[in-house]
Formats: C-alpha cells, sequence, structure tokens
C-alpha cells in the first residue's frame, strides 16, 4: 500500500460520467445515424422492419455503455478471468444444447433472446489477456514459455467457434488477439514464425474446412465461374458498387439493391448500398468516419496509466478495425465472402451490443486512466 | 513504476506500428474503392443496365408416387390464388369493395393487402387469397372487367388422392424449416415444400427433382418485359411403391374406428402389399399449414394417430410368440414333436404361480396341440428348459428385435430380452420366472406389427431370411429383387421337420374345431389361412380378481382392455401371403383380431386371383414341394 498514495481518489458518479470522453460517444452516434439512414433507404422509405428497430438497439446499447463505462476498471480486472470462464462454457454449451440457425450452431436460447457466446467472447478474451500480460514485465513476455498459457487462451475459444462453425468470428479473435501479443511486447520474430507456419499449415487446415466454406473460398478466386451459385454476392456487390460511380446515385436511387440483385442489402452488404447511393465520396466519408474512431481509440488506450486498460483499449480497438476492415474488404472483392456485419451500421442487435459493450470498456479506462494498478491487481506497483 | 514505464514506451511503439498498419489497411480499401468507382466505373455501369436480365428459379413439378400396379397415390394439384397489381385498379379500395363481394375479406386481411400494395413497388404482385375453391376462381373470372387489377395465378401443390388411408406411408410435405437449407437453391423459393415423414421424407431428393431457370427482361425498375431464356428443370422421379392400393384401401377401412395396425407382405419377395395404421391423419392438411387447434386434437389424442403403429408402435407379441419358443426348444432339442407336457391350469416356480388361460387347463398336450389351443403352461415349461438367451436367439433368427430396414423414417428397433440386456439396462440379475413370462411373449419382449409379418413369413416361405421392401421402383428404375426365397433370401437354417411342425400347428389354430380361431377360418377351398391368435392384457389382474373371477374386456375402461393380436399367412398349403394385425385395446386376438386377419387375406387372395386368373400350381415356387409333404401328412 506503499505507493497508495499515488493514486487520485475515487472519482463519484457524476465525475465520472464529467470524464466520459462525449466527443468519442458522439462519433458513435454519428456512425449509428448513417446507419439508421441506411436501413431506411433499404426499406424504400421505411421506417420499418429496420431503421426503427436498429435506433432502438442502439439507444439501449448506449446506456449500456455508460454502465459499463461508469464500472471501476478494477473491477473489470479482477472479474476478467472469471468473464472469460463463464464465456468459454457457454461457448462449449453452445456445442452441446445450442440450436440450429442458417446451419450453424450459433446461440444459447433464453427465453425472450438468444445469447451467442462468440460475440461476447470478442470482449472477455481481450479482458483475459489484458490481465494477463499486466501481470508480466518485459522480461516475462520475452520469455516462450510465459506465451503458453495466453496462447490456450486463444486457442480453446477459437477451436469452439470454428467447429461451430463460424470462420469469421474466429479469424476476428486470432487476429484481436495478435494485436494484444504485439502490443504487449512479444517479440516480432515470433510473430513472423507463427504466420510462416500457419502459412505452412495451409493445405492441412484446408481439409477441414466445411464445404461451403471451400465454395467460398474458390469462388473469391473465380466469381465468374459460378455467377448464379456462391459467386452470385461477390458479383452484384461489385456491379452495384461499381455503378455507384464518384458521387452515387443519390439517397434512396440505388438500382442494385432496391431491385434485390443485393443480397442481405441489410446486414452484411450494407456498405454496398451505401457507395452505391453515395459513391466513392459517401463511402470515403464513413471510412474517415471509422479513422476518427479508431485513432481516438488508440489515444485514449495510450493515455492510460496502467497496463492492463492500454491492453484492454487496444483489444477493443483492434476488434473494431477487424469488423470494418473485414466486412469492406470482403464486400468489396478483397477476400471470401465471411459473415462479419458492418459495425454499428449493418441491422442486427448481436454484434452492436457486443461493439457498444466494448466501447463502454474504453470508456472505463478512458475514465479511469489515472489509476494504477499492480501487477496482481492491487494499488502495489 | 519504472518499470511500468518502460512497458508503456514499449507500448506505444508497438500502438504505433500497429496503427499505421492499420492505416495501410484502410488505404487499400480506399484503393479498392476508387478501382472499383472510378477506373471501372463504366463497365461496371453497362453491367448494371445487364442486370436488367433477371433469373428466375423454377420449381419442377413433384415426383409422383404411384402402387405397384402405376395407380397414382400423391401427385401434383393445380392451385389458385388471387393476386393483385395496385397500379392495375383504378382505385384498390373499389376493388378491395368488389373483390369482398365476391369473397369476403375481413378487416385485418384487408389491412394487411393495403400494407403489403405500399410496401411493394406498384407493379409488385400481391397475394390476396391462397388455395382458392375451384367456384371462387369461377367467379372472379366471370366478374373480371368489375376487377380491374386482379388477377388468377395457378400454382401447383402436392395432393393425397387417398388421404387418411395411405398417409402413414406417404408421409407428407411442408414448408421447409431454417434448419434443412443445405445449399439446394429450390429449397429457398418462397413456399416451396420438403418431404417431412414417410416416403415423402426419404425419397425427397429424387421426388424433389432438380430447379430450372427463366430469364426475363425487367426494365430499370423491376418491372418484367418479356421472357428471354427458359430452360426446364428436371422433374422429380416417381416412385412406385409395392403396396397394392386396393388391399391397403380394404385393410384401413376394415380398421377404421380402433386403434390398431396391420400388415401385409409377400412371404418369397417382401414386398409389403399392405401397411395400415389407424387412425390416420389428414396430409393434405399438413401442406396446406395445420390449425394450432387441429394440430392439439392431433398430439392429444390417446388413439395417436400421427405414429405409424406398424414400425414405430411397440407391443408385447403375447401368444404369436409361441412359435419362436417352440422352435428355440425343438431346435435345442429340450423337448420332441410328441413328448407330453400335463396342464392343470397353473405352474408353480418357487413361491411364484403361473396361469394357463383357461383356468382349469388342458390336460396332457403335446407341441402341435399347445399352439393349436393356445397352452400357457406347455410353453412355461419348454421356456424354462430352454432358456431366455436361446429364445432370444432364435427371436432375432425370425427378425425380432432388429430393425427389418424397410425403407421408412422412425422405424423402431423393438426389444428382445437377454440376461445381458437386463444386466446392461437394468442392472439386475435375471429371474427364472421372467424366462417363463416370456415363453408366452409377455414381459419385456416388445415387437413391432412389421416384425411379426416378417417373422410369419419367415415361418411360412420354409425358413427364408425375408426383408420387406416398400420401394418397388425409383424413376421407372426397378429396385431389383427376384420374386424366390431361395435365389434372394439366405436360409436361416432351421431343420424343415420342424418348421413343418410349426406351420401345420398354425393350420390347425384356424381350422381345428379345437383352434382358437376356429370361428375365423376362411371357407373357401384352396385358400385356407393358417395363424396363431394373440391376446396381450395391459394390466396386472390380482390374486383376489382371479378367484372371484376375471372381469371382462367390456366392463374396463378402454385404455385396460387388452391388446388384440394375429399372425396368419395364406394360402395355408402355399404360402403367399402373410399378416400380423393388432388392435390395441380390441379384446381377444381370437374374438377381435383373428376376423380381421381372415378378411384382408381372403381380400388379398381374391385379388391376386383375380388378377392373374385362379391361382395355379405352377404359381408356386420353391416351397412347393415341402407344402405338398404337409398336406398328405
Amino acid at each position: 500500500m506503499s505507493h497508495g498514495a499515488l493514486n487520485p481518489p475515487d472519482l463519484s458518479f457524476g465525475q465520472k460520467l464529467l470524464h466520459i470522453h462525449w466527443f468519442f460517444v458522439l462519433l458513435l452516434c454519428l456512425t449509428a445515424g448513417i446507419g439508421i439512414t441506411m436501413l431506411y433507404s433499404a426499406a424504400n422509405g421505411n421506417l420499418e422492419p429496420w431503421a426503427s428497430r436498429q435506433a432502438i438497439r442502439f439507444g439501449v446499447g448506449l446506456v449500456v455503455m455508460i454502465g459499463v463505462a461508469l464500472i471501476d476498471i478494477r473491477i473489470w480486472m479482477r472479474y476478467a478471468y472469471a468473464l472469460y470462464a463463464v464465456t468459454l462454457v457457454l461457448l462449449a454449451l453452445v456445442e452441446v444444447s445450442g440450436f440450429i440457425g442458417m446451419g450453424a450452431q450459433r446461440w444459447i436460447s433464453l427465453g425472450y433472446f438468444n445469447l451467442q457466446p462468440s460475440e461476447l467472447m470478442k470482449i472477455t478474451l481481450v479482458l483475459a489477456l489484458a490481465r494477463y500480460f499486466h501481470g508480466g514485465n518485459i522480461e516475462d513476455v520475452g520469455r516462450p514459455t510465459f506465451l503458453i498459457i495466453p496462447l490456450f487462451m486463444i486457442v480453446l475459444p477459437a477451436a469452439l467457434v470454428l467447429r461451430q462453425p463460424d470462420l469469421g468470428t474466429t479469424l476476428m479473435l486470432v487476429m484481436a488477439s495478435g494485436a494484444i501479443f504485439f502490443v504487449a511486447g512479444v517479440r516480432m520474430w515470433k510473430f513472423a514464425v507463427v504466420i510462416m507456419a500457419g502459412v505452412a499449415a495451409m493445405p492441412v487446415a484446408w481439409q477441414f474446412l466445411h464445404e461451403y466454406q471451400k465454395r467460398r473460398v474458390l469462388t473469391f478466386l473465380d466469381p465468374e465461374s459460378d455467377p448464379l451459385g456462391a459467386g452470385y454476392h461477390i458479383i452484384q456487390s461489385k456491379i452495384a458498387l461499381g455503378s455507384g460511380g464518384v458521387l452515387g446515385k443519390g439517397f434512396m436511387q440505388g438500382t442494385q439493391g432496391h431491385l434485390r440483385f443485393l443480397p442481405e442489402m441489410q446486414t452484411d452488404f450494407i456498405f454496398t448500398m451505401l457507395a452505391e447511393e453515395f459513391g466513392m465520396v459517401g463511402g470515403i466519408g464513413l471510412l474517415g468516419l471509422y479513422s476518427l474512431i479508431l485513432v481516438y481509440g488508440v489515444a485514449l488506450s495510450l493515455r492510460c496509466r496502467n497496463q492492463f486498460g492500454r491492453l484492454v483499449g487496444m483489444g477493443i480497438t483492434a476488434t473494431f478495425f477487424l469488423y470494418v476492415f473485414i466486412n469492406i474488404a470482403m464486400v468489396m472483392g478483397l477476400i471470401p465472402v465471411v459473415g462479419v456485419p458492418l459495425p454499428l451500421i449493418s441491422y442486427g442487435g448481436t454484434a452492436m451490443m457486443t461493439l457498444l459493450i466494448g466501447f463502454g470498456l474504453l470508456m472505463s479506462v478512458w475514465v479511469h486512466r489515472d489509476v494504477m494498478i499492480g501487477r496482481r491487481g492491487g494499488d502495489e506497483v | 513504476m519504472h518499470r511500468d514505464s518502460e512497458r508503456h514506451k514499449l507500448f506505444g511503439r508497438r500502438a504505433v506500428m500497429l496503427a499505421s498498419g492499420k492505416a495501410v489497411l484502410l488505404s487499400a480499401l480506399v484503393g479498392r474503392m476508387y478501382y472499383l468507382q472510378v477506373i471501372e466505373a463504366e463497365r461496371y455501369r453497362t453491367l448494371a443496365d445487364e442486370n436488367r436480365i433477371n433469373l428466375r428459379l423454377l420449381a419442377p413439378p413433384r415426383g409422383r408416387v404411384v402402387d405397384r400396379f402405376g395407380t397414382a397415390l400423391a401427385d401434383n394439384q393445380q392451385n389458385y390464388r388471387v393476386l393483385l397489381i395496385s397500379e392495375n385498379t383504378r382505385d384498390l379500395e373499389y376493388t378491395l369493395d368488389m373483390l369482398n363481394q365476391i369473397m369476403p375479406i375481413g378487416p385485418s386481411e384487408r389491412r394487411r393487402i393495403i400494407r403489403e400494395v405500399k410496401r411493394n413497388r406498384n407493379f409488385v404482385p400481391v397475394t390476396v387469397r391462397k388455395n382458392l375453391e375451384w367456384q371462387e376462381v369461377a367467379q372472379i373470372e366471370v366478374n373480371a372487367p368489375d376487377l380491374p387489377g386482379i388477377f388468377i395465378d395457378v400454382g401447383q401443390s402436392r395432393n393425397y388422392l387417398y388421404g387418411e388411408e395411405l398417409a402413414h406411408i406417404l408421409g407428407y410435405v411442408a414448408a421447409v424449416s431454417p434448419g434443412e437449407i443445405s445449399g439446394d437453391p429450390l429449397l429457398e423459393l418462397p413456399g416451396f415444400r420438403i418431404g417431412k415423414a414417410g416416403v415423402e421424407k426419404v425419397h425427397d431428393l429424387a421426388l424433389r427433382g432438380s430447379g430450372g431457370s427463366s430469364q426475363v427482361e425487367v426494365n430499370a425498375f423491376g418491372r418484367v418485359i418479356r421472357e428471354l431464356n427458359r430452360q426446364d428443370g428436371q422433374p422429380g422421379a416417381e416412385i412406385a411403391l409395392t403396396i397394392d392400393l386396393g388391399l391397403q384401401r380394404m385393410v384401413s377401412e376394415r380398421l377404421a374406428g380402433q386403434s390398431a395396425a396391420a400388415v401385409v407382405i409377400d412371404v418369397r419377395s417382401g414386398d409389403v402389399l399392405a401397411m395400415a395404421s389407424t387412425p390416420g391423419f389428414d396430409p393434405n392438411a399438413f401442406n396446406r399449414g395445420l390449425k394450432s387447434s387441429e394440430w392439439n386434437d392431433l398430439v392429444s389424442n390417446p388413439m395417436a394417430p400421427l405414429t405409424n403403429k406398424t414400425i414405430a408402435g411397440r407391443y408385447s407379441p403375447g401368444s404369436t410368440f409361441k412359435m419362436v419358443v417352440l422352435l428355440a426348444a425343438l431346435e435345442k432339442g429340450v423337448i420332441s414333436p410328441s413328448s407330453k407336457v400335463f396342464c392343470s391350469g397353473v405352474t408353480e416356480l418357487g413361491d411364484a404361480k403361473f396361469h394357463c388361460w383357461r383356468k382349469h387347463g388342458h390336460g396332457l398336450v403335446d407341441a402341435k396341440d399347445a399352439i393349436t389351443q393356445s397352452c400357457d403352461v406347455y410353453f412355461y415349461e419348454i421356456a424354462k428348459r430352454t432358456g431366455i438367451d436361446r429364445i432370444a436367439a432364435m427371436s432375432n433368427r425370425l427378425g425380432l428385435g432388429e430393425r427389418s430396414g424397410i425403407d421408412l423414417p422412425g422405424e423402431k428397433s423393438g426389444l428382445v430380452p437377454t440376461k445381458k440386456w437386463k444386466r446392461g439396462a437394468l442392472d439386475a440379475p435375471w429371474h427364472q420366472g421372467e424366462t417363463l413370462i416370456a415363453g408366452i411373449g409377455q414381459g419385456y419382449m416388445l415387437v413391432t406389427p412389421l416384425q411379426l409379418a416378417v417373422m410369419t413369413a419367415r415361418l411360412a416361405n420354409g425358413g427364408f431370411a425375408t426383408t420387406p421392401r416398400l420401394t418397388k421402383a425409383i424413376g421407372g428404375e426397378e429396385q431389383g429383387r427376384t420374386a424366390t426365397p431361395e435365389s434372394a433370401f439366405k436360409s436361416l437354417g432351421i431343420q424343415e421337420q420342424h418348421l413343418k411342425l410349426v406351420t401345420e400347428a398354425m393350420t390347425d389354430v384356424v381350422n381345428s374345431p379345437y383352434g382358437t380361431a376356429f370361428r375365423s377360418r376362411i371357407k373357401t377351398a384352396e385358400r385356407e389361412m393358417a395363424g396363431k391368435t394373440g391376446t396381450v392384457q395391459v394390466r396386472r389382474i390380482s390374486k383376489a380378481e382371479r378367484e372371484k373371477g376375471v372381469i371382462k374386456n367390456k366392463d374396463l375402461p378402454w385404455k385396460e382392455r387388452d391388446h388384440a393380436l394375429f399372425v396368419g399367412f395364406a394360402p395355408a398349403h402355399d404360402p403367399r401371403y402373410a399378416v400380423s394385425v393388432v388392435v390395441e385395446h380390441g379384446g381377444g386376438g381370437s374374438s377381435t383380431a383373428a376376423p380381421i386377419a381372415r378378411d384382408i387375406l381372403s381380400e388379398a387372395q381374391r385379388r391376386h386371383s383375380a388378377e392373374t386368373g385362379v391361382v395355379t400350381s405352377e404359381d408356386s415356387g420353391p416351397v412347393k414341394n415341402t407344402q405338398k409333404d404337409r398336406g398328405a401328412g
């Protein structure tokens, strides 16, 4: 407790509210507003069935986010492992009792709503890894043996999610964890080894992919080979996007989406619709907004005085980046089709909730930026 | 403190590197956007115009299901819908008012129509009503000038021509549920139907066929201008069943009103000629979509109309099992055909008493008498000598205790108990008393009506391992089998004289005045049947009740009455058809089940001779010789 004096006194509720980075919250609202507008357009100028529901979800999510932000970062750290363990158990339960939706087992039914543990894992894995690395100094991180436990923390949920099968989420879990490893200071050559091993293992991994996943990869390589089957999504998406040109066709004037050439335009392919109606200007505008959120995410994390908070902030920011990149790269035909929504914009409650809980944690990191936490979670340093 | 600041610095460096990486990737996205939307924009604009050529999937007609003679059992029917295209109406409200005079449209339905019209562009047809009666169609067509914007659309829907009578065999089709979507684009067509039970489910892929496509030109707003190209898909294959529709209908009618099941199979080929389970359900209702009240009625009905009792109903075989026990004893050599057992009406084992159905006993009985009169004490005795595991082995050889492999979903395997089974399933040792109970086909033993028919066929065809078949041909391709058991099926290796004794005894059950089914004999020469009755208690008879006199079935509530069973074959001298009948809570095997079996076997033979002329001796297969010997003895 000798250094306890270094820690500022705990903030009151009102002080905490003031400490929330409201400009950042504004950026989030702006992005969600664009999403709701696009959903309005997707329904041919109707609030039903998507726009109004999405607005309510965002509102609820915002309240949850503030709630998460006000909880002391030390509490999040104390329960990091427990939350991770619970999520892991839920994930295993999905394997056993989850019901089948879209051919993949992902949900646990809780009566009123369906819980998707793989989404929750995107958050709790970040918490658990952050806590683990918080407890190790630079020398620790340099030892290969120190990395065995966190590797297991990634492999267990990743394997379960892959079994569901959900390739998109698996990739996000692994890559977001990679980002945490990176900023925690794991040596560069280790990443090189892992990436090289990954490339070498690709032919083997191919055998384990599901038929539909193989088909997606193959049609990504040559979409024209199956223009009415699996290649349809990519071709139609590129046509819609390309025909939008620099300035777009105008709000609600997109033809491809409205004529239903564009599949799932309210969920995974909503960026295509935006870029068709608002052109490259609109697309780059949205990317700019996303970049601003990312820059703030990194900046807020860097300012934090405890390693746990910094790692959580970077983990959340990396997850957000992956949503953005995977989705947009997919609809533009840069990577194979994987089911990852466009954050804060695609219709759907699950990813929205994940993201807002994540941003809530980032806010908590910011609000409690001056708190110092010892290696074991106490005030000692 | 020092360490953390070091860590913080490293963190900062790495964070900047990571952020730069992200920036590079985001720039790649911008580059891609530039490529697609600026460099290639012109090309994609052309393609977007070409997108006006729209491809539509066409559903192929589902294959028919026919009986063994080619008579349709399930086909497709024209199905009429009323569509409304709002741009063709002068006034939407007016058109709806006019339509309301022909077919009443409720206020909520009207709201739904108006809502859908508003949601879609004004040339998109909105469904007003589905499944129209022909009369309604005619009225709308006649009044067409007064109904601007109203159109009749023709689709196809599955039609089951004989409703309940074939419901359990054919199953039904219904809307595709999300879990069934497999990658076949047909399954994602709105309104597409998929097989959910019975033959419709088992042969769904063959019946479904493959989709065709229609290329239509649409204008920039999606309005269809004309059809450019059309590729018809592959229609679903026709499935021919081994079922004889006439016999099937007769059997269903004969069982109607009872909770019952009956199976008729050809003893040589194993062809299932009829398989009925009552009560049934209307498969057309499933296709149309059930109301929840209809569904609840089906599910809560104690007679289980949704269950195909012929393959999923499990019953104690009762006395119909006695042939198996006798064969096990004879093959083992624990008794000879002529050795006798004295029946006083009861036998004792330790403290327990085992009663014969006939209170005062049968006196001295030999093997044949025991079957003919269904003497329980005789079978208690030989079961005790043979042992449960040998009885079980013989049961398996005759097709009990395992699935027959018939191509219908939901077949149950039944249960043939052994010492090992009881140890594993109930964790208790086998008691000898249970062997005695098994000797009269009660206790743990459970069989399905189909298994009973297979068992009877195996006894009647000279001991060949007949297996049942239901699918005769798929798309005209015979699901090949030859008609004679010798070439198609392996011999079970049961001694011929033992089988002969059993079938002779079964002949006596029906044709000897002492037999338990004498009243149900077939009197037409050359068409006599043989068989065995079975009556299975579903409740325990207490000692007190036994002393006072056992309560008669008709005085009991339905659920407590005995099950009535009968297995049989005909003609007795040259077996061709095997039948099993189970009537749940039907009373006695001889009073209820035997007359049904008689009627079924009479009809099967009548139909056969009507079809091929008189049953002649050339018609008989390899079992002929043994049968002749039997007639002489």
